[in-house]
């Protein structure tokens, strides 16, 4: 039993979805990165994604594209990464990392998952990983207890779905549209069916992601899904900001209104 | 031989490495690609415009003079890939698989280019078929090759720029895998290279290696034997892929595929992912990638824009461990030689690339000796690369970059 379970049965016993939040370790600097992140989580972000920045993120739109860039050009190491995991772990919020499996298989596979363990980190979502490929991550994430979060699209068969949930841990992670990363209008309602379909082939939770900016948006999956995923919004509060001390401010706010929105009560 | 993969495996490389949301569709890709290969209409068709379009069979030239002055002696067989339509071995892919777009009911098609030959071959088909055609070009290269970003939109296609990362060929092929993420229901993705996600690499050297084919048999006829050795230029590496698979079998012929050593493998700043690389995952497959400690990959340098590619497909990663097939890396200053050897020899001007090939092929002559017969893809015509010749040459007279595309 990992933080992530906790932190999703604690959602449900409050009658609500989980508000999982992501930022990139390293953006815009290390220490940046970890203070944004613990302000996430003290305005009401139960999970917190450390994204693993990559030179070439192709399920990202530019908004983390640039993010990534930006945490590599100063100097971002997986080693780093671990190191901002640590100190959000800290804090007390479930923490995963979110990574392309390049990184993760060159820092060598074993080795990052008992890394992570060691740094209170409690799970992996692995955009570029299928169960197909996934052997030796299986074997090393089971060893060390980390939780393995694969993705499900509106495109996936329910033969692919059974697939890809039974090879979860922790949670399902149900892409909201055919698309990458990034703000958007609406959420897809691909979304909805999706998670249906999902829940026909597995206990575990289902979080939904891609396109989610807005508390109204946060609300409207929460009647549906365990788990609301943003990412993007809260990158582009940080580079529309004049000052890191407003950085914070628009951080803060945005993860109060998505935390709002989570709680709406469920019709 | 690594001529047979298991489920898009090579060894331990190939596979697939992309979002979800393209499993289907490439599972998609991979029924319809074998219903394709089993349907005599779509085969004759495919034959049909490799003979009436492109001009197959492409012939086989003995480059005599090349042979006894620049390779020892040795007697070197040019196939000629330059005479394609379009100009290089990329339609030959771009012929199969656009018919296979039209197949499967899409209207769409995108791609990615660096130097601008897939993306023109592209364009091409695309016109031919009436489908829609968007290719995705790093910035830097739609500078570097402004002549290939003419002819694309002169063949009706939407050229897209790219400004992400390092704004060339690696950066390309993400955002068209973005796009296709996105319009997966109507678009097929043309990847120009025997690498990507499974079923590409297969699928690429299977409507590539028709090149081999006819040059195994072309050199049977001619000579009456096959070849000791047969080379290649290597990028992505479907031209080489193109011309090993008829041999593969064939254990007394030699596989030697060349990829660009830049300013000097030392140097760093070169192409070579065997010399300088290592396995790893980039573009949907396991393979030789050109990376940091971190995975993080590293920017390739080449004078020839079709070679400057960090990663490699995944087939040649196993030739490669497998010992199947060699590879070495050949410089800017040893291509450019070479290049120079057959314009002023045989009469024909190489693409850059190809110039890698024969600058193995000069080597594998002082190897082999006078005795021995050495096959060489020549993968492409030099014209798009005049410019960057007269430049390297230092011919006064050089071309306008914009007007010529370099």
């Amino acid at each position: 039993m990992t933080a992530l379970h906790d932190a999703f049965r604690r959602a449900d016993a409050e009658g609500r979805a989980a508000l999982i939040g992501y930022l990139p370790a390293g953006f815009p600097t290390r220490d940046d990165s970890v203070r944004l992140i613990e302000a996430m989580v003290d305005e009401g972000v139960d999970i917190v994604e450390v994204g693993l920045p990559y030179s070439d993120p192709l399920m990202d739109g530019p908004v983390i594209q640039e993010a990534a860039d930006t945490a590599l050009q100063a100097g971002m190491t997986p080693a780093g990464v671990l190191d901002v995991v640590g100190r959000v772990a800290s804090t007390g919020a479930a923490t995963l990392v979110m990574s392309y499996w390049n990184p993760v298989e060159r820092y060598g596979v074993d080795a990052f998952a008992e890394g992570l363990a060691k740094s209170g980190g409690c799970g992996v979502i692995t955009p570029d990983l299928t169960p197909e490929e996934a052997g030796e991550w299986t074997r090393a994430t089971d060893a060390h207890d980390i939780d393995r979060i694969f993705l499900v699209a509106p495109s996936s068969t329910d033969a692919r779905l059974r697939t890809v949930a039974s090879a979860c841990t922790g949670f399902v992670y149900a892409a909201s549209t055919m698309g990458v990363t990034g703000a958007r209008a609406s959420v897809s309602g691909a979304a909805e069916s999706l998670v249906s379909r999902v829940r026909s082939v597995t206990d575990l939770p289902v979080a939904v992601g891609l396109g989610v900016s807005t508390g109204d948006q946060a609300a409207e999956i929460a009647e549906y899904a365990d788990g609301v995923i943003v990412g993007s919004a809260f990158i582009r509060q940080v580079l529309d900001a004049a000052s890191p001390a407003e950085a914070e401010e628009r951080v803060r706010r945005l993860a109060a209104e998505l935390a709002a929105g989570v709680r709406r009560r469920r019709k | 031989m690594g001529s047979e993969s298991d489920a898009g495996h090579f060894g331990p490389y190939g596979g697939r490495f992309v979002p979800e949301a393209l499993t289907a569709a490439l599972d998609e890709l991979d029924e319809g690609f074998r219903s394709a290969l089993a349907d005599p209409a779509f085969l004759a068709e495919l034959h049909r415009l490799e003979r009436d379009y492109t001009g197959r069979p492409s012939p086989l030239t003995e480059a005599v003079r090349f042979g006894q002055e620049h390779c020892a002696g040795a007697r070197v067989y040019l196939k000629r890939e330059d005479l394609n339509h379009t100009g290089s071995h990329k339609i030959n892919n771009v012929l199969g698989q656009a018919l296979l777009t039209v197949r499967m009911g899409k209207k769409r098609v995108i791609a990615e280019t660096g130097a601008g030959q897939h993306g023109v071959a592209t364009a091409t088909a695309a016109a031919l078929l009436g489908l829609e055609c968007v290719v995705y070009m790093g910035e830097e290269d739609t500078r570097r090759q402004a002549l290939n970003v003419v002819r694309m939109r002169l063949l009706g296609a939407t050229v897209v720029p790219v400004t992400a990362g390092s704004r060339t060929l690696k950066d390309a092929i993400n955002e068209a895998m973005r796009d296709w993420v996105t319009s997966v229901d109507d678009t097929h993705y043309i990847l120009g290279t025997v690498t990507g996600p499974s079923p590409f690499p297969d699928m690429v050297r299977t409507f590539q290696s028709v090149i081999g084919r006819e040059a195994r048999e072309q050199m049977l006829t001619t000579t009456g034997r096959l070849p000791d050795a047969v080379a290649a230029c290597v990028g992505g590496g479907s031209n080489a892929m193109g011309i090993f698979t008829a041999f593969l079998d064939d254990a007394d012929v030699q596989l030697w595929g060349f990829e660009a050593g830049g300013a000097g493998v030392s140097t760093g700043r070169h192409a070579a992912r065997f010399a300088g690389g290592s396995p790893g995952v980039l573009h949907g497959a396991r393979t030789y990638v050109m990376q940091d400690e971190w995975g993080q990959t590293v920017p390739s340098h080449s004078i020839s824009a079709g070679l400057d590619y960090p990663g490699v497909g995944p087939q040649h990663a196993w030739l490669h461990d497998s010992g199947r097939a060699h590879y070495a890396a050949v410089d800017d200053d040893e291509a450019m030689r070479a290049f120079e050897a057959l314009c002023r020899t045989e009469g024909i001007i190489p693409a850059i690339e190809s110039a890698h090939a024969l600058a193995g092929v000069m080597r594998l002559g002082r190897e082999l000796g006078p005795d021995a017969a050495i096959l060489v893809n020549l993968s492409g015509r030099g014209d798009k690369d005049v410019a960057t010749a007269a430049r390297w040459f230092g011919i006064a007279e050089a071309p306008d970059e914009a007007a010529e595309g370099r």
